[in-house]
């Protein structure tokens, strides 16, 4: 029984962890149909945000859930006005164009911070449930995604700029018509996605540690999550990394964590093929 | 025009490269240092590689961002081949079979299954981390494929290179080698504008031009597509091939996204839509590469992801256009019925 | 009905919950020129996808010479000899006019033909002067006439279009009247059409479509006269009037 429970909180972390580590790509996706292949480098800026600051004597958890979305965000409103303004529309040119970003903020990274591994000690120990030791901060993880995911529906469904960013989402030359700068809402939606992204380095940096190629695990599984989810910004990233978390932990149990990435990415191209348009394409359809 | 013109100007390009091909070869050797003339092999290796995804993006609109997947299993079936079959000929067949056999098994999976560009990147990319993950995750002596060891994240060091077919103990040396690459490289390019004149070549770039058109046409566009995904694959099967020969080594990162990233980088930068133009990036770009080597404070992911972003947001078509400019104008002048080679430079 | 080149029997489909298309039964003969016509919504073009396989039936199936289509690719309906031109002009247009024509042809004539097969299309479709052009190039009207000229270069025995006359002059819109008589010399047509001026150059029979169904069929003079057809078209609700 204890193994269960043991089992289900590994197996609840690693779908926190996808839906952390993909919802700032899917806010990007669904609202404006830009694949931000520099999102991994976004994680990999947060977690060295977090780090840096700890280093400089910021308390850990503001260094996290403050400092790293606050520093990434930034980054983020910058390259949009850059780079990624131009690229609206263009969904293609937009992918080419943001995997030569992830390129060239891996390359800064290198040449600012070097290429050692640089590391946070997590703030969180450990607890057991039963004769089994958990870590605390596997339910700290679970605990961000949810909220994460609460406050973003909150934004979206309650206030006066969700209502915006979706109408802009679902219709931008109505929402032009109709005196909305899509531009504008582009612009804070994209610093959105970055922080989120920003926000999920921070979290994981005390698990992972960071270096500036850390980057590249995260945006392939985000992208697939993304993909696989659907259009539908939460529930869409809710349901994939559901899916897939659950499929990755598993096999990981009862083979080793490289198959258990294989599998993830099996099952992966399995369900696009099965549903094209992503899971919320078929099922939740006109869910947030 | 008379025909003897005609006949040519239809055959300018593919004379030009016998002629550089034929110089090179003979040439070089004896006009540079042996380090230079192996850092020409890779260049021309890596070009072969570039004109694998020239075609199946510029030509078949196939945007693979897994062209790596190919790449890397050329390697390793060369790899694998050499070590148990003791012979290099049937290797480098199988680096260029083994490669052609998975895209056609994910080709069928991709356009069979009727899936969008962004979703075939998608695709694309997942295979090629698999087989990363997977050639990774092969350390021990138990990973073995007959006498091969894989060797995981270390990879296979000590291949034996190609030798005369035939014989297994005269091994080329470094100028045979490159005379070899050389000429697979000629060969390659002046295949492809042979395909791309013939029936084949030409629905392949109908059915990028306009899919459903060519359908109603009656041509099933999904074979097409397949077909030039698995001629993509193969040439880029048998860069993989001549790499692992080149290094006498394969590891994982033949498989990685950066080697991915590169060949997408060669072809932007050189032009999508001609074959010459990602040759011309990709040598380019590897010389820069290497020269930011020797400079050594400049980091080459950074100077590479400026270009890309730079290229695809002021010069999206590359490079091809403004070099090729002159002779694209003198071509215009004259065009006849069924005379489209002419624009393939 | 075995002298029918083309039936449908009992057609429908869904999507969604909307029913789109419900019971058509429709016969074309061999050679016969038959005007698809009905207000916006009624079903014409949805109608049209389902000869061409764009669309697979919910209901009912399509014959072609006794050949079902429910489940064929779009290719395959293509190569049982139907030649098909879509509501937006789908033609090669980074091609010039002969490189689209040598495709069309191409696939029916072996390569030694095939250039002659060109020069016969553009002459019947009075294209010579603009062979050489690229079709990216041409004006709407011209495009339109060579996606006619890739439609007949396969000659086919059926020939489907949708709303040819679309957005031409009139000059334009009389040629291409021409140009459908000509064609239906050789095989038999179904157009899709909003024009009635253009519809009573070229038809002999008409089929109105309304609301899913078919309302009435017979020549173009019978149904003009028909007051049912006068009322969906000037929006009176048929009911209403009872």
């Amino acid at each position: 029984m204890d193994y269960v429970a043991v089992i289900a909180v590994e197996v609840l972390n690693a779908i926190a962890t996808l839906v952390l580590v993909s919802i700032g790509l899917a806010v990007i996706f669904g609202m404006m149909r830009v694949i931000n292949l520099a999102h991994g480098e976004f994680i990999m800026l947060g977690g060295y945000a977090a780090t840096m600051a700890v280093k400089w004597g910021i308390d850990i958890w503001l260094s996290m859930l403050v400092v790293a979305p606050l520093a990434v965000g930034l980054a983020g409103a910058v390259l949009e006005r850059l780079v990624i303004r131009h690229l609206y529309g263009r969904m293609l040119d937009a992918m080419l164009a943001t995997w030569g970003l992830s390129l060239l903020l891996v390359g800064l990274t290198t040449a600012f911070f070097g290429t050692t591994t640089q590391g946070v000690q997590s703030p969180l120990g450990a607890t057991s449930i039963g004769s089994y030791s958990v870590s605390l901060y596997a339910a700290f993880v679970i605990t961000m995604a949810a909220v994460v995911c609460l406050l973003l529906y909150v934004l979206l469904r309650h206030t006066h700029f969700g209502l915006r960013a979706r109408s802009v989402m679902q219709n931008a030359s109505m929402a032009a018509a109709l005196g909305m700068h899509p531009k504008r809402t582009y612009a804070v939606t994209f610093a959105l996605g970055a922080a989120l992204a920003g926000l999920a380095g921070g979290i994981l940096a005390p698990i992972t540690g960071v270096v500036p190629t850390i980057g590249v695990a995260y945006v392939a599984k985000a992208f697939i999550t993304v993909i696989g989810g659907g259009t539908s910004i939460l529930a869409g990233t809710v349901a994939a990394s559901t899916v897939f978390g659950t499929v990755n932990q598993l096999v990981s149990f009862v083979a080793t964590p490289v198959i258990g990435e294989v599998a993830l990415l099996a099952v992966a191209m399995v369900l696009i093929r099965l549903l094209p348009q992503g899971i919320t394409g078929r099922f939740f359809r006109g869910r947030i | 025009m008379d025909v003897s013109e005609k006949a040519m100007r239809k055959h300018l390009p593919t004379f030009a490269c016998l002629v550089a091909a034929v110089t090179a070869i003979c040439v070089l050797p004896s006009a540079v240092e042996t380090f230079t003339l192996v850092e020409f092999t890779v260049y021309a290796i890596m070009a072969i590689f570039s004109l694998s995804l020239a075609f199946a993006w510029g030509y078949g609109g196939i945007l693979c961002f897994g062209q790596a997947a190919f790449f890397g299993a050329g390697a390793y079936a060369y790899a694998i081949g050499v070590l148990n079959v003791g012979e290099s000929t049937v290797a480098m067949l199988l680096a260029v079979a083994v490669p052609m056999l998975l895209a056609t098994v994910l080709g069928y999976f991709m356009f069979f299954g009727r899936i969008s560009d962004v979703y075939l990147g998608v695709v694309t990319l997942t295979v090629t981390l698999i087989l990363y993950n997977l050639a990774n995750s092969t350390s021990g002596d138990q990973y073995r494929i007959g006498a091969a060891v894989l060797g995981g994240f270390n990879g296979m060091p000590s291949l034996p290179t190609l030798n005369v077919p035939g014989s297994p103990g005269r091994l080329l040396d470094s100028v045979q080698m490159f005379q070899v690459c050389v000429v697979c490289l000629a060969s390659v390019y002046i295949g492809l504008r042979a395909l791309l004149s013939a029936h084949f070549g030409r629905v392949v770039v109908a059915v990028r031009e306009n899919e459903l058109r060519a359908n109603l046409l009656g041509y099933d566009a999904r074979k097409y597509k397949l077909g030039a995904f698995v001629i993509s694959g193969g040439i880029a099967g048998l860069a993989g091939g001549l790499f692992a020969n080149w290094g006498a080594f394969t590891s994982p990162t033949v498989f990685g996204l950066a080697q991915s990233a590169q060949a997408i980088i060669w072809v932007i930068v050189g032009g999508v839509g001609t074959l010459l133009g990602p040759v011309i990036g990709c040598i380019a770009i590897q010389w820069l590469t290497a020269y930011l080597g020797t400079i050594g404070w400049v980091n080459p992911n950074l100077v590479l992801g400026l270009i890309l972003v730079l290229f695809v947001l002021t010069i999206p078509k590359g490079l091809a256009p403004i070099l090729f400019m002159p002779f694209q104008w003198l071509l215009r002048q004259r065009s006849q019925v069924g005379n489209h080679e002419g624009r393939i430079p | 009905m075995s002298e029918s080149l083309l039936s449908a029997t009992g057609l429908g489909i869904s999507f969604g919950g909307v029913q789109a298309l419900t019971g058509i039964d429709f016969r074309l003969a061999e050679g016969e020129l038959r005007c698809l016509i009905g207000p916006n919504g009624a079903g014409k073009s949805t109608f049209f996808k389902l000869l061409t396989g764009q669309y697979r039936p919910t209901a009912g199936c399509v014959t072609i010479r006794g050949t079902v289509t429910a489940g064929l690719e779009p290719y395959q309906i293509a190569r049982l000899g139907v030649g098909i031109k879509t509501q937006v002009p789908s033609v090669f247009d980074g091609l010039s006019v002969d490189e689209n024509i040598w495709l069309a042809v191409r696939r029916i004539t072996g390569a030694p033909a095939a250039r002659n097969a060109v020069f016969d299309v553009l002459e019947e479709t009075g294209l010579e002067h603009l062979s050489a052009r690229q079709v990216g190039t041409l004006s709407h009207g011209q495009r339109q006439w060579v996606e006619l000229a890739l439609v007949v270069a396969s000659r086919p025995s059926l020939v489907l279009l949708d709303e040819p006359a679309a957005g031409m002059s009139d000059d334009e819109v009389k040629r291409t009247a021409q140009l459908i008589t000509a064609i239906n010399r050789h095989c038999a047509l179904i157009v899709v059409e909003h024009d009635m001026e253009f519809v009573q150059m070229i038809a002999q029979k008409v089929t109105v479509f309304n609301r899913g169904s078919i309302l009435v069929e017979g020549t173009v003079d019978e149904v003009l006269a028909d007051p049912r057809v006068r009322d969906v078209y000037l929006g009176r609700d048929l009911e209403m009037r009872v």
